[in-house]
């Protein structure tokens, strides 16, 4: 990995995408910033605009009248900026694949660093999941 | 500031939370004249995809309609099913069911509570107010074993039986979540900033709320008596003693007011129900699905849920229509919303809690130049109202 990719990783700035989803890994990710879990204490931060983004955490099951925002929102995003599927959903479009109005899953549309199944996954296994994706970045 | 109208769209992408969903707000100067609003962001098509899956896995598709309101859902629809069979579950697993949906009525009011804090201001209330969740999905996770989406529902009965060393815990909890409620119905009792941010503030009328069809706390706050708890029983409700809340006004102070009473009645609630439990059966067996229709209904934390069913004795439903209380409450902004200015409209849109969401970016046009406000300005906007009032009010 470059030497921007490492910088990054010294505090992350995360935005957050709903793409469909049913809002439960959205609420597990607002969980963490609050004191259980609080994952400001590592400077990983969720912020309101996306220009400042270095992480994006998609959730949901990319239907068709998100998908095209969706891919806005990645042109917007400044690179390199780490991609992370948070849920089944994000991951392989879980039960709702044979929907009409379902697109294609995350992976084919931008490149994922990161997935993170569950339904919803537990607010432990996203900071696993992004401890993980700092070492990798560190290595 | 001049007095030409603007457009300032909120949404589809926010910052801060939850579903995407489409305002835009015609504004003249600060006053809010008039509101658009598109939704279908979270167009998944579940009434369709449940006609290709069997009866036992609709429930869990269902669960997945709404991640709050995951219990309201599967609940509603194997009422339907149910009304369909003509069977009624036996008590116990009445009773886990009321257990299980009170509890998700907690959890939505103080994840509402929070959200509701952060928009005026006030980060302490959100903090707080999902501090005071955690306990809450700490006992999901003990009875169901997961934090949301519980799959405890199934037709003819519950999923999974509650562990009698477990009564202990529910009731701890519940006992201990008292004082925390105590705290913020003081809060929002006797804080002035509180006060003047949301009394009179996008006001509701009992006649608007009639016309809207508004349903839940976002009528019951405007002095409608409505809940399908007392109206039509389902469970068993009838059996224990609670009490409708509802308030006059109709604005922000008392949407929250309903609410945070709303979480009390429910403690009462879980109680009852606990001490009621008796060993007995928790599911009656269903072999199979005859021809028929059959509707369900229940009180979600945001209103009334609405499932009903067509069975022509295969083993997939034929029809499956859905109706969810926020696609009523969310149109009653229109009403809400108008005449007051723009930094009241986070917390006017965010009062009948739509899984409000919003802001990616909010842009005011004009026709010589264009200024661009993001979402966070809009929360921004309204917190730094809180701000000067509370300077005013010291």
């Amino acid at each position: 990995m470059g030497l921007k990719e490492k910088i990054l990783t010294k505090s992350l700035w995360v935005f957050h995408i709903s793409a469909g989803s049913c809002n439960n890994c959205d609420i597990e990710i607002l969980d963490l910033l609050t004191p259980r879990y609080d994952v400001e204490r590592f400077g990983i931060q969720l912020i309101g605009s996306i220009r400042h983004a270095d992480v994006l955490l998609i959730t949901g099951a990319m239907n068709k009248k998100s998908l095209k925002r969706l891919k806005k929102l990645y042109t917007q995003a400044p690179k390199p900026c780490f991609v992370v599927a948070v849920g089944s959903c994000t991951c392989s479009q879980q039960m709702f694949k044979p929907s009409y109005s379902m697109q294609a899953p995350l992976d084919e549309i931008i490149p994922v660093d990161l997935y993170i199944p569950g339904c919803p996954p537990k607010p432990e296994a996203i900071i696993s999941g992004i401890v993980k994706l700092i070492k990798k970045v560190n290595r | 500031m001049s007095k030409e109208r603007k457009i300032i769209p909120i949404g589809p992408y926010h910052p801060l939370q939850e579903e995407p969903e489409f305002f835009r707000l015609i504004v003249e100067g600060e006053k809010v004249i008039d509101v658009d609003i598109e939704i279908g962001y979270n167009h998944r098509g579940i009434e369709k995809l449940s006609e290709t899956k069997h009866w036992d896995q609709v429930t869990f598709l269902v669960e997945r309609i709404c991640g709050i309101c995951s219990t309201s859902h599967p609940l509603a629809y194997v009422l339907a099913v149910e009304d369909l069979l003509g069977i009624k579950p036996p008590p116990r697993a009445s009773f886990i069911r009321m257990i299980i949906a009170e509890l998700e009525r907690i959890h939505s009011h103080l994840l509402w509570l929070g959200l509701a804090g952060h928009f005026i201001g006030y980060n302490t209330v959100w903090m707080w107010a999902w501090k005071a969740r955690e306990p809450v999905l700490d006992l999901f996770e003990l009875i169901t074993g997961n934090r949301n989406h519980y799959a405890m529902m199934k037709i003819g009965g519950v999923r999974r039986d509650i562990k009698e060393e477990d009564y202990s815990v529910i009731k701890k909890t519940i006992k201990e979540l008292y004082p925390q409620l105590d705290l913020f119905k003081k809060a929002v009792r006797d804080d002035p900033v509180i006060h003047k941010r949301t009394k009179g503030v996008g006001v509701l009328t009992k006649q608007e709320a009639i016309s809207y069809g508004v349903a839940g706390p976002t009528a019951r706050a405007s002095g409608l008596k409505i809940d399908v708890r007392r109206d039509e029983p389902y469970c068993l409700y009838e059996e224990i003693d609670w009490q409708v809340i509802t308030t006059e006004k109709g604005d922000v102070y008392d949407k929250i007011l309903v609410r945070v009473l709303e979480m009390y009645e429910s403690c009462r609630i879980i109680e009852q129900c606990v001490d009621r439990l008796k060993p007995g059966p928790i599911e009656v067996e269903v072999r199979e699905i005859p021809p028929g229709e059959g509707i369900g209904r229940a009180e979600a934390p945001r209103g009334e849920v609405f499932h009903y069913i067509r069975s022509d004795g295969t083993n997939q439903p034929v029809r499956h229509k859905v109706r969810a209380p926020s696609y009523m409450n969310v149109a009653s902004n229109k009403f809400a919303v108008k005449g007051y200015s723009i930094s009241d409209a986070a917390i006017t849109l965010a009062a009948v809690d739509p899984c409000y969401c919003c802001t990616e970016r909010a842009v005011a046009y004009n026709k010589n130049r264009e200024k661009i406000f993001t979402g966070q300005d809009l929360i921004k906007l309204s917190q730094e109202k809180t701000k000067k009032l509370e300077a005013e009010l010291k």
